[in-house]
C-alpha cells in the first residue's frame, strides 16, 4: 500500500466518521437527559431528504440545510411527545421513527420528483462544497504533513468540520455549564432534579430537539456534502453505527470521536478494498460491513469493560410518594 | 433512646401569624380520596409531628404543601399570606425545604454537584461551586452536619446522604424544614443527633415538620402533634398535653390493643441452623459478615435491627435468590448457598416458606388475579398439575377460593388483579399461600409494613398459630414493637453481624436499641 | 385512577389507535395529491374483492402472523425482540439447506423437515442476544438490532460466495426439487370442493401459522413455563423470589421467539419462492412489531391484526399498480399504527378513561 493509498482512506475516514459523529453526540444528549433514542437513524434519513429535495428547489445548500434540520426536528418533537408527554415506550418510539422517515421520504421524493424515490442530483450552490483550509498551499511543499494536510485535513465540507468542533463544545456543555448538570442529573434520577424545582419535562424536551438539531446536521451532511442528492433508504443503517459508537463510548463525548472514527475507518477501508486481501485471509466485504455490529455485540457482552447507560434511562418520570 | 432533653421547647404564644397554614386542603387521586378538608397551622419556630397510620395521608399533604401535587381545593398560607404553590420551585422561593423519605439524590454525582443542583447562579458552574464550597463549610459549622463536599453520594452512609439532603435544603435558605419519616434509615444514636440538630435549628427560629409513624419520636422530639386519620385531620395536641394512648387511639379510631396475646413457647429441636454465614453483594461489598443462630420448631426468633443493616440479604440467602457462603442446615440437611444447585424453588420443596419483606416487589405479581398468585412460586406443585405439560388452572382456582374464605380477604374474587387489593388484603393473599403449605420453616420479614390495624391483628395470630402447631418462623421487622409482641428470643442485626440475642422477657427498648446501634451494653465493646 | 374495563382496553384503545393512524394515512394520501376514498376502494378490492387477491392477502397474514407471535412471545417474558428480520433470514437458510442438501421422498416429510431447520436457525439466531442479556446484562434491543444487520451481512455472504450455483449471475440458492412445493390454498380448498384462484402464493404455511397461534396461546396460559414467562415479565425479582430462573426463561423465550420468526421462511421461501434470494425476510420482521402490539400481544389478537397487515400489503401492492401511489404508504402506515398503539398508547387511553369515567356519572 502507498502513501497515496493511505491519504485516501484516512481522508475517506474523515468523510464517513462526520454523519456518525454528528449521530452520536446526537444520541449522547438525549441518552445522557434519559431518553433512549433508536431513531436517530430515521431522523437522519427525512433530514437527508429534506435538505436535498429544498436545496434541488432552491438552488441553495443554505436552504436545504434549514429544511433538513427542521424536518429532523418535526420527527424529535414525536419522539418528546411519545416519551416525555406520553410516558410511552422510547424504543417503540424510535422503531415508529425510523419507518415514519423511511416510507415518508420515499413517498414525497416520489410525488415531487418522479425519479424512483430519488432527487435530482445537486451540484454548485446546491451542495455544500469542501473548503480549503489555510496553509494548504503553504504547506504543501512539505513532506507527510503537506499532503496530510492538504488531502486529509483540508478540503471537506463546512458541516464536518463542525461536527469535530461539536466534540470539545459537547464536553463543555456537559461537565461545565448549568445546563450541562441540570441535563446529567435528569438522566441519572429525574426525582433529584423535580424536587429541586427544575422542570423534568422541559429538561428531557431539550435534550431531544438537540438530538434532533444534530440528527438533522447529519443527514443534511449525507445528502448534500457525502453524496450529491437523496436516494432510497440512503441513511443505510448509519444511526443504528452510531448507536453503536455511542455505546462504546461509554457516553463520552471524546470517546464518541474515537469511535466513530474507528468505525468512519472501517467503512473507508472497505470501500476502498471490497475485498481485503491480507496475505494469509481475504476478508471479504460484507465481514468489514459487519464489523461496527460485532464490535458493539463484544462491547455490550462486557468483554471490553463494561457500558453503563445513564440510569433513568429508558424510563419515563413519574411523580411518586415518599 | 434518650430523646427526653429536647422535648418541650418554646411554645410561647405568638402575636406573629403562623408559619404555615393550610385551609381546606383536598386531593383525590382517581376514586382514592388521600386528602380531605384539611386545616392545620404551624407556628413558627415549632417542631410540629403529624402522625398516622400508613396511608392516612400524611406524605400527600406534605407533597402538595412542597408543590409535588397540586391541591383539587384549599389554600396555603405562609406567614399569614395566601401562597400559591403550583410546583417545587414555588416552594423553594417560599422558603419550604423538604426531605424525603427516599432521598432525591444524583448517586454518582458529588455532594457539591447535589447541592448546586437547581440553585445554581448563572449558567456557568464553576462559580456555583465555589460559592457552595464556601456556604458548605459554615453550615456544617454551625449545625453540626460535616460532609465531604467532594465525596461521591453512593459511597455515603445513609445518615450522612440524608444530612447531604437537609443541606440542600439550608442552602436554599429554607426557613420551613418538612422531613418525612427522617429516622426509618437511622440507627437510635443516628436518630438522636438528628433530633439535636432539628433543636438548634428551632432555635434559630426555623420551623420544623415531622412525618413519622413512631409515636415515641413525637413525645420526645414535637411541640405540638396532629393527627390524620384517612385522609382527615382529627385532631392537633400541644405535646405536653397528650399521651402515645390518646394518640394511637386518635389514629386508628378506637381503642388498640398494643400487646399481643400468646402462649409461653415450647421449642422443639432445632429446624435451621445457621453457621457464620457471609454474603456479599454485586459491588463486592460484605453485606452480612458471619452470622450464626438457631430457629427452633415451635418457637419466633425475631431479628431486630435498622434496615439495611443485613436483615434482607439473610433473607434472601435462606429463601435461595441470592448466594452466600457459609453453612446452613435445615432439619440437620445442608443446604447449597452458591445458587447453583438451589433456587426459591429447591427451597420450597425443602420445606421453607416466605413471606417477603416487600410484597408489591417480591411476593406478588402485580398484574397477575388473584389465583395466578396463590399459584405464584408453587407452580411446579403436582396439585396444579393436569399432566406433565399443562397446568391445571381450575384446581388452582377452586384452591385460591379456600384460602381467600380462610383468610378473610376481601375481595374475595380470585380473578381479580393483585394490585386493586388494599394493602392489608395484598398481605393476607401471600400468607395465604405461605402459611398453608404447612412448612418446616416460615421466613417472614416486614409482616404488617403498610397493612391496616385490623389486618395487623390478623396477621399476628395467624404466626402464633403457626409457631404453636410447632412450626419454626424466622421473623425480620423494624418494629421493636412487634419484635417485642411475637418474638420468643430476639437477635439484634447491625452491620451484617448479630450483636446478641436477649429474651424478650429480659429486655428492653432501651437496651436493643443500643445494639442495634452497634453498641453491646456493659460486657466488651461494640464490633462496628 | 379507575382501570379501564378489560374489554375497552382489549378492543376499543387498538381501534381508536387504528382509526388515528388509518386518518393520518388518509390525510398523507391527501397531501400527495390522491383521493383517500377512492385508494380505499382501490384497496379493498384489490385484497378482498376476489379470491385472487384474498391469496396475496392470507400469504401476507401468514408470514406477518409467525413474526408477530415471535414479537409478542418475547414481549410476554418484558423483552424486546427487534430481531425478527435477522432471525427470519436466519430462517430462511435453514429451510433452503434442509430442501437443498438432502433428498425428501414426499412434500410432507420435507415440511417437516423445513420446518425444524426454520426453528433451530431462528432459534439459534436469537441465543446469542438472548444469552448475552441472560448472563451478561447486554440490553437485547441493541443486540437483536446489530444481529439482524449480522444477518443481512451474514446471508449475502453465503449467497455470493457460497450456495450461488456456478455460472448464475443473481445472489440466491438453486431452486428446489419441484415435488417439494408445498400444497397452495387451491388446492387445498379443491379437495373441499371450494373454488379459489389459482396463480396466488397462499399456501399450506397458513395452516401451520394458525397452528402455531393456538400453540403459543396454550403455552402462554396454560403450561407452567408460560407461567413463568409472564411472570418473569411483569417483575424480574419477583420471579426470582419465586424461584423462577432469569436465565433459563430469557433463554426459552428468546428461542422461542426465535423459532417463531425462523418459521416464516416455511411459508415464503418454501411455500412461495422455492428457493433463498437475498433479503428473503422482506421487513416481514419488522411488520411483527406493529403487528404484536396492535393485537395486545394475545395470539388471536395477532392473527387479526396479521391479516390487517396483510390487507394493507395486498392492498398497497393494487394502489401502487393503479393509483401510482408508492408502496412505501404501507410503510408509513406501518409506522403511524406502531406509533399510536405502542408508544402514543397512553394518548389514546386517556381520552377513552375518561369518557368512561363520565359515563359512569361518578368522579
Amino acid at each position: 500500500m502507498d502513501v497515496a493509498a493511505i491519504l485516501s482512506i484516512l481522508e475517506g475516514t474523515i468523510r464517513l466518521s462526520t454523519p456518525l459523529l454528528l449521530a452520536c453526540l446526537a444520541g449522547l444528549f438525549s441518552e445522557r437527559a434519559g431518553v433512549f433514542d433508536i431513531g436517530l437513524e430515521g431522523k437522519m434519513l427525512i433530514a437527508a431528504f429534506f435538505s436535498a429535495a429544498v436545496a434541488a428547489l432552491a438552488g441553495s445548500a443554505w436552504v436545504g440545510l434549514a429544511a433538513g434540520v427542521a424536518a429532523a426536528l418535526v420527527l424529535a418533537v414525536i419522539h418528546g411527545l411519545a416519551s416525555i408527554t406520553f410516558r410511552g415506550n422510547q424504543l417503540i418510539a424510535g422503531v415508529a421513527i425510523n419507518f415514519l422517515a423511511a416510507g415518508l421520504t420515499v413517498l414525497v421524493a416520489e410525488n415531487w420528483f418522479r425519479l424512483g424515490g430519488r432527487t435530482p442530483s445537486l451540484s454548485g450552490e446546491a451542495r455544500f462544497q469542501g473548503l480549503t483550509l489555510p496553509l494548504t498551499e503553504t504547506l504543501a511543499g512539505v513532506p507527510l504533513l503537506g499532503p496530510f494536510w492538504g488531502t486529509v485535513i483540508s478540503g471537506h465540507a463546512l458541516l464536518a468540520y463542525l461536527a469535530f468542533l461539536a466534540v470539545p463544545a459537547t464536553w463543555w456543555i456537559l461537565y461545565r455549564t448549568r445546563f450541562g448538570l441540570r441535563l446529567r442529573a435528569v438522566g441519572e434520577n429525574p426525582a433529584a432534579v423535580d424536587t429541586a424545582g427544575i422542570s423534568v419535562v422541559a429538561l428531557r424536551y431539550a435534550a431531544v430537539m438537540i438530538c434532533g438539531l444534530l440528527c438533522g446536521l447529519a443527514g443534511v451532511y449525507l445528502a448534500t456534502a457525502l453524496s450529491a442528492g437523496f436516494v432510497k433508504d440512503m441513511s443505510g443503517g448509519r444511526g443504528f453505527i452510531a448507536l453503536a459508537a455511542l455505546i462504546f463510548a461509554k457516553w463520552r463525548p471524546w470517546s464518541a470521536m474515537g469511535a466513530t472514527l474507528l468505525f468512519g475507518f472501517l467503512q473507508s477501508v472497505a470501500t476502498r478494498f471490497p475485498r481485503l486481501d491480507l496475505g494469509i485471509v481475504v476478508v471479504p466485504a460484507q465481514f468489514i460491513d459487519a464489523l461496527p455490529y460485532l464490535l458493539t455485540v463484544v462491547i455490550l457482552a462486557g468483554f471490553v469493560g463494561k457500558a453503563i447507560p445513564p440510569r433513568a434511562g429508558g424510563t419515563a418520570y413519574v411523580k411518586e410518594h415518599g | 433512646m434518650d430523646l427526653a432533653v429536647i422535648g418541650g421547647g418554646p411554645a410561647a404564644a405568638a402575636p406573629r401569624p403562623p408559619a404555615i397554614e393550610l385551609r381546606g386542603i383536598s386531593k383525590a387521586f382517581g376514586s382514592v380520596q388521600a386528602n380531605r378538608n384539611i386545616s392545620i397551622r404551624v407556628e413558627r419556630g415549632t417542631i410540629h409531628g403529624i402522625v398516622g397510620e400508613n396511608g392516612a395521608g400524611k406524605s400527600t399533604l406534605m407533597s402538595i404543601l412542597y408543590g409535588f401535587y397540586r391541591a383539587d381545593a384549599g389554600e396555603i398560607l405562609i406567614d399569614g399570606r395566601p401562597t400559591p404553590i403550583p410546583d417545587s420551585q414555588a416552594a423553594i422561593r417560599a422558603g419550604i425545604g423538604m426531605v424525603f423519605q427516599h432521598f432525591k439524590l444524583v448517586e454518582n454525582f458529588t455532594v457539591l454537584e447535589n447541592i448546586v443542583l437547581g440553585a445554581e447562579e448563572g449558567h456557568l458552574l464553576a462559580p456555583s461551586l465555589a460559592k457552595a464550597r464556601r456556604a458548605l463549610t459554615a453550615l456544617a459549622h454551625d449545625h453540626e452536619l460535616q460532609v465531604d463536599p467532594d465525596a461521591v453520594v453512593e459511597e455515603l452512609s445513609v445518615g450522612h446522604q440524608q444530612r447531604v439532603e437537609i443541606l440542600k435544603a439550608l442552602y436554599r435558605k429554607a426557613e420551613i424544614l418538612i422531613l418525612d419519616e427522617p429516622t426509618g434509615v437511622l440507627t437510635p444514636a443516628e436518630a438522636d443527633h438528628l433530633f439535636r440538630i432539628l433543636a438548634n435549628l428551632r432555635a434559630e427560629g426555623k420551623t420544623i415538620i415531622l412525618i413519622t409513624h413512631k409515636l415515641r419520636e413525637i413525645m420526645a422530639a414535637t411541640d405540638r402533634v396532629s393527627v390524620m386519620r384517612r385522609g382527615e385531620m382529627v385532631a392537633t395536641r400541644r405535646t405536653a398535653e397528650t399521651s402515645p394512648e390518646e394518640l394511637a387511639e386518635l389514629m386508628v379510631g378506637r381503642k388498640v390493643l398494643l400487646q399481643v396475646e400468646k402462649g409461653p413457647a415450647r421449642p422443639g429441636p432445632a429446624v435451621l441452623e445457621v453457621e457464620n454465614l457471609r454474603v456479599r453483594d454485586t459491588r463486592g461489598v460484605e453485606r452480612l459478615k458471619g452470622v450464626s443462630f438457631t430457629v427452633r420448631a415451635g418457637e419466633i426468633l425475631g431479628i431486630a435491627g435498622v434496615a439495611g443493616n443485613g436483615q434482607s440479604e439473610l433473607l434472601e440467602v435462606l429463601g435461595g435468590f441470592a448466594a452466600g457462603q457459609g453453612r446452613v442446615r435445615l432439619n440437620g440437611v445442608a443446604l447449597d448457598l452458591t445458587g447453583r444447585r438451589s433456587d426459591g424453588q429447591t427451597r420450597r420443596a425443602a420445606g421453607i416458606a416466605h413471606v417477603p419483606e416487600d410484597r408489591q416487589r417480591l411476593g406478588l405479581i402485580m398484574d397477575f388475579a388473584a389465583w395466578e398468585n396463590i399459584a405464584f412460586g408453587y407452580h411446579h406443585d403436582p396439585a396444579y398439575q393436569r399432566n406433565r405439560l399443562v397446568m391445571d388452572n381450575a384446581a388452582v382456582l377452586a384452591a385460591t377460593r379456600g384460602k381467600l374464605a380462610r383468610f378473610d380477604v376481601r375481595p374475595p374474587d380470585p380473578w381479580l388483579a393483585a394490585r386493586n387489593f388494599s394493602g392489608g388484603n395484598q398481605q393476607k393473599l401471600v400468607l395465604a399461600r405461605e402459611i398453608e403449605r404447612d412448612p418446616e420453616l416460615l421466613l417472614v420479614g416486614q409482616p404488617t409494613r403498610g397493612v391496616d390495624i385490623g389486618a395487623v391483628e390478623f396477621i399476628h395470630r395467624r404466626l402464633i398459630a403457626l409457631r404453636d402447631a410447632g412450626r419454626a418462623i424466622l421473623l425480620v421487622s423494624v418494629e421493636l414493637d412487634e419484635i417485642l409482641g411475637l418474638a420468643d428470643r430476639i437477635a439484634v442485626m447491625f452491620d451484617g453481624r448479630i450483636m446478641g440475642e436477649r429474651d424478650p422477657a429480659e429486655t428492653d427498648e432501651r437496651e436493643l436499641g443500643l445494639l442495634m446501634a452497634g453498641v453491646v451494653p456493659g460486657a466488651r465493646n461494640g464490633a462496628a | 385512577m379507575q382501570p379501564l374495563p378489560k374489554w375497552a382496553d382489549a378492543t376499543l384503545v387498538p381501534l381508536l389507535s387504528i382509526l388515528i393512524a388509518f386518518a393520518i394515512s388518509g390525510v398523507v394520501i391527501l397531501a400527495i395529491g390522491k383521493d383517500p376514498v377512492e385508494a380505499t376502494k382501490v384497496m379493498v378490492t384489490g385484497a378482498l374483492g376476489s379470491t385472487y387477491g384474498w391469496g396475496y392477502t392470507l400469504y401476507y397474514a401468514t408470514s406477518f402472523t409467525f413474526t408477530g407471535l415471535a414479537v409478542a412471545v418475547a414481549f410476554h417474558a418484558g423483552l424486546f425482540n427487534i430481531g425478527g428480520e435477522g432471525q427470519a433470514t436466519l430462517g430462511g437458510l435453514g429451510v433452503a439447506l434442509v430442501l437443498l442438501h438432502m433428498a425428501w421422498p414426499h412434500w410432507s416429510l420435507a415440511l417437516l423437515a423445513a420446518m425444524a431447520g426454520a426453528m433451530a436457525f431462528g432459534a439459534a439466531w436469537a441465543l446469542l442476544p438472548a444469552w448475552l442479556q441472560a448472563r451478561r446484562g447486554s440490553h437485547i434491543v441493541i443486540t437483536t438490532i446489530m444481529f439482524n444487520f449480522i444477518a443481512a451481512a451474514l446471508l449475502n455472504y453465503i449467497l455470493v460466495n457460497v450456495l450461488r450455483p456456478t455460472g448464475q449471475m443473481d445472489p440466491a440458492t438453486a431452486r428446489f426439487a419441484a415435488d417439494l412445493a408445498l400444497p397452495k390454498l387451491h388446492e387445498m380448498l379443491g379437495w373441499l370442493g371450494i373454488p379459489f384462484a389459482r396463480r396466488t402464493p397462499a399456501n399450506l404455511g397458513l395452516v401451520v401459522a394458525l397452528a402455531a397461534a393456538v400453540l403459543v396461546w396454550g403455552l402462554l396460559w396454560h403450561t407452567r413455563l408460560g407461567f413463568q414467562l409472564r411472570a418473569f415479565g411483569k417483575s424480574e425479582p419477583a420471579a426470582r423470589y419465586a424461584g423462577i430462573s432469569p436465565v433459563r426463561v430469557t433463554l426459552y423465550a428468546m428461542l422461542i421467539s426465535g423459532a417463531l420468526a425462523g418459521l416464516m421462511a416455511v411459508n415464503t421461501v418454501m411455500g412461495e419462492q422455492q428457493r433463498l434470494v437475498m433479503n428473503a425476510a422482506g421487513g416481514a420482521g419488522f411488520i411483527g412489531i406493529a403487528v404484536a402490539l396492535m393485537g395486545r400481544s394475545h395470539p388471536l389478537g395477532v392473527v387479526l391484526a396479521a391479516l390487517l397487515f396483510g390487507f394493507l400489503y395486498q392492498g398497497g401492492a393494487e394502489m401502487a399498480i393503479w393509483m401510482q401511489i408508492p408502496r412505501e404508504l404501507i410503510v408509513v402506515i406501518q409506522a403511524l399504527v406502531i406509533l399510536f398503539t405502542g408508544a402514543l398508547d397512553n394518548m389514546v387511553r386517556m381520552p377513552v378513561a375518561w369518557a368512561f369515567r363520565l359515563l359512569r356519572g361518578g368522579r
